[in-house]
């Protein structure tokens, strides 16, 4: 039997101004999938990334988050959400890592884990605080937990970040470049978390630069160019012999 | 030096401190929640609030708050509808004009430094916010208030204190506070320098005592400022 599709996203349309950063992407993610999305800065994976929990919104396109669409309306000649109950609902089941962590700084590590528990989902506290504690044990921070953001190494916030993620109890993952903003000795402490993530069968889409990650940890690769599928596949396939110039060149300028 | 007039001096001041303390709190809370109001239609997106709220914010800190008092207690009045109106009989007394030119006053300032707070406020922290499902009045109480607040925090220190010392001026529309009272005692007895002593030291007290209060409340907020010697052996401390 096949795997339930987590999240189906067809024919996304985006342009600011005049630029068009997205031109028609569609994906399906099925339950466990792990999916890399590669690309040059500029070739819209971000941007897709945001579209789908609505952080920006495409201008066309169809947006499925576990078997539930969310409604889009026209009005004043823009696209947009028709409820914002809706949208609020459906980005509780996302989660999503930020490049920059965007831990809140006016709380702890483990209020920041915490907060989307008992105030969205509106959890009993200690059910709450006793998962979040787990969380924070699982990515290994767990003795930093009453600690401030800012007295965290990057590497140990963006761990922060995924177990405040995790607290929802997301659907699917959305990591934006989880690891760009890290120094390369921070990098493989957050790779291992969630490569430990994607092995507990977590479905996630991670917009990365980290080929070993797209390598090894991913099931499925997609490489964007210029707001486009360029190529989609397993990563065997793509970076054997499957993939096209385009994506030759761009693992080409990684040295690998 | 003349302890005994002193002494006396004090004690009567003090018995009007309950009145410059009310003045104070009063316009501090309705100032505050007006402030509220006038940030809100400050940024709130509307072209028109927004105008309005500018033009608050213009009128009530470009002119002295001694004229706004005045227009309020001898002005209002000229107005048939508000002297005919069911406000009226609360519009006469001294104290309530005291209060609501203190308050509309202050509102304007205070309004400027939430504003100033919320711009401190990181996009990226309201977006984390948003990504987890957010939005509305939830999204403000638990995320943007909190963080502005702790950045207008010293600003708005600052601007009680000065309402501390704008409250003296109740005593010009016939409110027995503090400095109304030194001036009748100095009218009783021609010995200005003792009494006015007298005033100034019993609002450097209050002010000190409010100072050490917001610090300390600033102090409890902010803990994600300081150095955290203990949890990162070696690492440089994060200090304001």
């Amino acid at each position: 039997m096949a795997a339930a599709t987590r999240l189906s996203v067809r024919n996304i349309h985006k342009s600011f101004g005049a630029h068009e950063v997205l031109r028609g992407i569609s994906l399906d993610a099925h339950d466990g999938d792990v999916i890399s999305l590669l690309g040059a800065s500029g070739s819209g994976k971000s941007t897709f990334l945001r579209c789908i929990n609505l952080l920006e919104t495409a201008d066309q396109g169809e947006i499925v988050v576990d078997g539930e669409r969310i409604e889009m309306t026209v009005r004043n000649g823009r696209n947009m959400p028709v409820s914002r109950k809706q949208i609020d609902r459906i980005r509780a089941e996302l989660g999503m890592v930020f490049q920059s962590f965007n831990l809140w700084s006016h709380m702890t590590i483990l209020d920041n884990a915490i907060e989307g528990p008992v105030h969205v989902l509106k959890r009993p506290r200690a059910e709450c605080i006793a998962e979040a504690e787990a969380l924070l044990e699982k990515v290994g921070i767990a003795e930093k937990r009453h600690a401030y953001p800012a007295h965290l190494s990057g590497g140990q916030q963006q761990r922060a970040a995924i177990a405040r993620a995790l607290a929802m109890k997301p659907k699917v993952m959305l990591f934006d470049e989880p690891t760009s903003a890290l120094d390369p000795e921070l990098v493989g402490e957050v790779l291992r978390v969630m490569r430990s993530l994607a092995e507990e069968g977590m479905t996630m889409l991670v917009v990365t630069h980290e080929m070993s990650f797209a390598r090894n940890v991913s099931n499925r690769v997609i490489f964007m160019r210029s707001g486009e599928i360029d190529s989609d596949g397993a990563p065997e396939e793509l970076f054997g012999k499957g993939g096209s110039p385009a994506f030759r060149q761009f693992i080409g300028t990684f040295g690998s | 030096m003349d302890f005994p007039f002193l002494f006396q001096t004090m004690k009567t001041l003090l018995a009007a401190l309950p009145m410059t303390l009310a003045l104070f709190s009063l316009s501090v809370l309705f100032g505050g929640l007006l402030a509220l109001l006038i940030v809100w239609m400050r940024v709130g997106g509307n072209p028109v609030l927004s105008r309005f709220a500018r033009g608050y914010i213009f009128i009530f800190r470009g002119s002295p708050l001694l004229i706004q008092m005045f227009l309020v207690f001898y002005g209002l009045g000229q107005f048939g509808f508000i002297r005919h109106s069911f406000v009226w009989p609360a519009l006469r007394e001294p104290f309530v004009c005291a209060v609501l030119s203190l308050a509309l006053c202050t509102a304007g300032y205070t309004a400027e430094i939430f504003r100033f707070g919320l711009r401190a406020v990181q996009p990226r922290e309201i977006e984390a916010a948003r990504a987890i499902g957010m939005s509305g009045f939830l999204l403000v109480r638990r995320i943007i208030a909190p963080i502005a607040f702790r950045h207008a925090l010293p600003a708005y220190s600052t601007e009680i204190v000065m309402m501390v010392k704008s409250t003296a001026l109740a005593s010009l529309v016939t409110v027995w506070e503090v400095t109304g009272v030194a001036q009748r005692l100095i009218a009783q007895t021609y010995r200005t320098m003792e009494v006015f002593l007298c005033a100034a030291i019993i609002y450097l007290v209050l002010n000190f005592l409010i100072l050490q209060a917001m610090a300390l409340i600033e102090h409890r907020l902010s803990p994600h400022r300081r150095a955290a010697v203990s949890l990162v052996p070696g690492g440089l401390p994060v200090s304001r």
